[in-house]
């Protein structure tokens, strides 16, 4: 059965994007079909996180207004089969989403694939609202600081209340996804801790996401880190959190950058 | 010794636990304005109606607020019953209004 899935966050630049295209890639890689939604109506970047900007022809609006078809507005990605992007659109404003439209692509995409990402603007606008609405499932990204701890805390509330699932009486099943975690700043007590965001959002783990320049390395060239060094650190933690998507057990470790061959020969401690 | 010198220097550089501590209290905060709007608005349109049921009043004149302390909210309901306010010249749906 097809799952649709929220990604985020509440605040901007927590890596709700990157988080997107990592899991949607992950997802895809381990056979799923996957399409990710571009939600960012008027600010879209999943298209040039994924390296598909220049492919983009119709997007999301497009279909809602019933000016292009879905099979027109979906992009396939170039790498693997199964991974396909819907773009949002760069012109239009998002009074332009409706909620009955929106419900209506949701329903035409849950027909053809197992997962659904929806990659929710900044804010708790319309279309941060309209991300959410039909969510099966919600990943939280949240970043080891106080405003988006703060800001991750509000849109719980709002999954809990403003969803199809909520006002049915039936829950979205959300878990919170730590991204640019740095365990050595956290063992000195300059950062919040896994367990201090977890007592405070009261929501479960999906994975921790360690501070990698592998991350901007990745959305430099248009790649989903998973797939532009999959031996990278964070890359392996998505790959994780995917298979924890899946319903799979996988032990939480935060993985480090792997040593090179001289920083092991001079016993430099990884980062 | 080398324990109590790093939990000096732990201590020295420790800003989390006050990150911490801020968000517990102010979230614990927000999360009781946030629930607290849709509660008052009820509250509000509930409290009036019965009260309209006996009394003739101006609706605009129906205050209702809530106070959050450490241990003891109040809920405090202000009505003004003005002596002589003519009921047939409030509109219908003025009346109702939360």
């Amino acid at each position: 059965m097809a799952k649709v899935l929220v990604v985020t966050s509440g605040k901007g630049g927590v890596g709700k994007t990157t988080t997107t295209a990592a899991l949607g890639a992950a997802l895809a890689q381990s056979g799923q079909s996957v399409v990710v939604v571009d939600f960012d109506v008027g600010l879209r970047n999943l298209d040039l996180v994924m390296g598909a900007e220049r492919r983009v022809v119709f997007d999301l609006i497009n279909v809602v207004q019933g000016i292009a078809k879905l099979p027109q507005a979906l992009i396939r990605d170039k790498r693997l089969e199964s991974l396909w992007l819907l773009p949002a659109s760069q012109t239009r404003d998002k009074d332009a989403l409706t909620d009955e439209g929106v419900g209506r692509v949701i329903e035409e995409l849950r027909s053809r694939f197992d997962w659904i990402l929806c990659d929710s603007p900044a804010g708790i606008e319309r279309g941060a609202t309209l991300a959410m609405r039909y969510a099966d499932e919600a990943v939280i990204v949240t970043n080891p600081e106080v405003s988006s701890v703060r800001d991750s805390d509000r849109i719980i509330g709002m999954l809990d209340s403003k969803t199809v699932r909520a006002e049915r009486g039936e829950r979205v099943e959300k878990h919170v996804l730590i991204t640019r975690y740095d365990p050595a700043r956290a063992a000195r007590g300059e950062m919040l801790t896994i367990d201090d965001i977890l007592e405070i959002l009261a929501t479960p783990l999906l994975g921790i996401i360690p501070e990698s320049q592998d991350v901007l390395k990745a959305s430099n060239v248009g790649t989903p880190v998973t797939l532009n060094n999959a031996e990278s650190a964070p890359a392996r933690a998505y790959v994780d959190a995917s298979r924890r998507l899946m319903g799979e057990e996988v032990a939480m470790v935060v993985p480090a950058e792997r040593k090179g061959f001289m920083n092991r020969l001079l016993g430099r401690r990884a980062a | 010794m080398s324990m109590n010198l790093l939990r000096l220097f732990r201590s020295r550089n420790a800003s989390a636990p006050v990150a911490r501590e801020r968000l517990q209290i102010l979230l614990s905060h927000e999360r009781g304005l946030l629930g607290q709007s849709d509660l008052l608005a009820t509250l509000r349109e509930e409290i009036l109606a019965v009260v309209a049921k006996h009394v003739v009043l101006d609706p605009d004149k129906v205050i209702v607020k809530l106070e959050r302390g450490k241990t003891v909210s109040t809920l405090e309901v202000d009505i003004e019953v003005p002596n002589n306010f003519d009921k047939s010249k409030a509109p219908a749906e003025r009346r109702m209004a939360g």
